[in-house]
């Protein structure tokens, strides 16, 4: 499904990695390890079409994604390390404004549902600003909940999540790779992802 | 393609009336700019309705200016640009919902305040009523080339001094025919010609300005 053959990443003057390529099918998960500023995050922005690579191509479902850009985002789901949610909207809002933007359609009831299991019941009316990072964290999260785009490209999911979230967080992965879904993640904490078939790519 | 600019907007507007300072701030801005003309310059009628049309735009494109720099830097710093350029959409969609967006906050408030400050210009009635006409008309152009500006300088340091520099001079023909459009009603020669070239720098920056300033976004994201 999703294939990337011969990468080379070059940032500034530095030459991050080259001849890079990967093959990742349906139902499995790519754990991209390395140190700080080996180019993971640089490659993960390759996968979802903001980076250009320097040589090489990235494809999904056999059709280069630079080509048919608009159809392979409909199909992506991309967390970034910021949580991308406005502090001035409160977190039910957030959710269906991001929803709305990504042309999903996300009744308010089920946003109201996906806030609950990140155990934001009670804040839903509570402006952002005044939530913890890990709280706006799990803001972030609660689209994933309700998420049945295909592939999903998630960078550092588990970072400033307490133990239960992480757990919690791993469950949702591993039901989406059971749906049949693909992930592609970045993480220095290794967690164990229960189902799914998990390859690991090391960057140094 | 509508229901993506509409969604956009909305967010947009719900955003700005949790930060009215935003909106008041420039308003008050140019409220106070024109005003400080006619009592620096004394009760001379004359001379102010000369002024008039010149001040209040100039007033106008730096009221407008005073909100660019922030129109998708709150979003890049917040990770929401990236959403918005991930969005299955055309990214010119949706920064022509921003650009539709910035225009009512920022240059629709300007536009229906603009008749009460001509009222110390001493300006007729249908001079004032074609100043509205004028203002109502060419500020979303504004807003359009600034959303140019605004993309090329997200992320540099001291961007607001540059967008500056690169955004007034392009503002220049929306002044000439905005004041035109006034002055011409003064003299008598009627302002519609003005008011008609005013409308079509709309349009054209409308269809035109978000497209190249989502190009500028894209290569801000690599």
């Amino acid at each position: 499904m999703l294939e990337a053959d011969n990468l080379e990443c070059v940032r500034g003057e530095r030459r991050l990695f080259a001849g890079l390529g990967f093959k990742l099918e349906a139902g499995e998960l790519l754990y991209l390890q390395g140190r700080n500023g080996a180019g993971k995050t640089s490659l993960l922005r390759m996968i979802i079409g903001l980076l250009p690579p320097e040589t090489g191509e990235i494809r999904w479902k056999g059709q280069p994604i630079r080509r048919n850009g608009d159809d392979f985002r409909a199909d992506l789901c991309y967390l970034g390390h910021l949580n991308a949610i406005k502090e001035e909207l409160t977190p039910l809002e957030n959710l269906l404004a991001s929803a709305h933007l990504a042309d999903e359609d996300l009744s308010e009831d089920d946003a109201l549902d996906a806030l609950e299991q990140v155990g934001l019941a009670g804040r839903e009316d509570l402006a952002c600003k005044y939530l913890s990072q890990g709280q706006k964290r799990r803001v972030a999260l609660a689209r994933l909940i309700k998420e049945r785009r295909p592939l999903w490209v998630l960078d550092e999911p588990f970072v400033a999540l307490d133990v239960a979230a992480v757990d919690w967080l791993a469950g949702i992965i591993s039901g989406h790779l059971q749906r049949g879904g693909l992930a592609v993640m970045t993480t220095h904490q290794l967690v164990a992802i229960p189902a799914g078939t998990v390859r690991e790519l090391r960057l140094s | 393609m509508f229901k993506i600019i509409f969604a956009v907007i909305g967010r947009d507007l719900k955003l700005a009336m949790r930060r009215q300072a935003d909106i008041v701030s420039a308003l008050f801005f140019f409220v106070i700019v024109v005003s400080l003309f006619p009592l620096g310059i004394g009760p001379e009628p004359d001379l102010l309705r000369k002024l008039a049309p010149g001040v209040l735009w100039v007033a106008a494109l730096l009221a407008t200016m005073l909100s660019l720099p922030r129109l998708f830097a709150d979003d890049h710093r917040d990770g929401t640009l990236e959403q918005l350029a991930l969005a299955p959409h055309p990214l010119g969609l949706v920064v022509t919902g921003k650009v539709i967006a910035h225009w009512l906050v920022s240059g629709l408030p300007l536009a229906l305040i603009a008749p009460v400050l001509g009222i110390q210009f001493d300006l007729s009635s249908d001079a004032l009523l074609v100043l509205t006409g004028a203002i109502l008309l060419g500020t979303p152009a504004l807003s359009g080339i600034g959303a140019i500006g605004a993309a090329l300088t997200l992320g540099l340091r001291g961007g607001g001094v540059l967008l500056s520099l690169l955004v007034l001079p392009l503002y220049i023909p929306v002044l000439i025919f905005g004041a035109g459009a006034v002055d011409a009603t003064v003299s008598g020669l009627g302002g519609e010609g003005h008011l008609s070239l005013l409308a079509a720098m709309t349009f054209a920056s409308l269809g035109f300005a978000p497209w190249a300033s989502a190009a500028a976004l894209k290569i801000a994201l690599e």
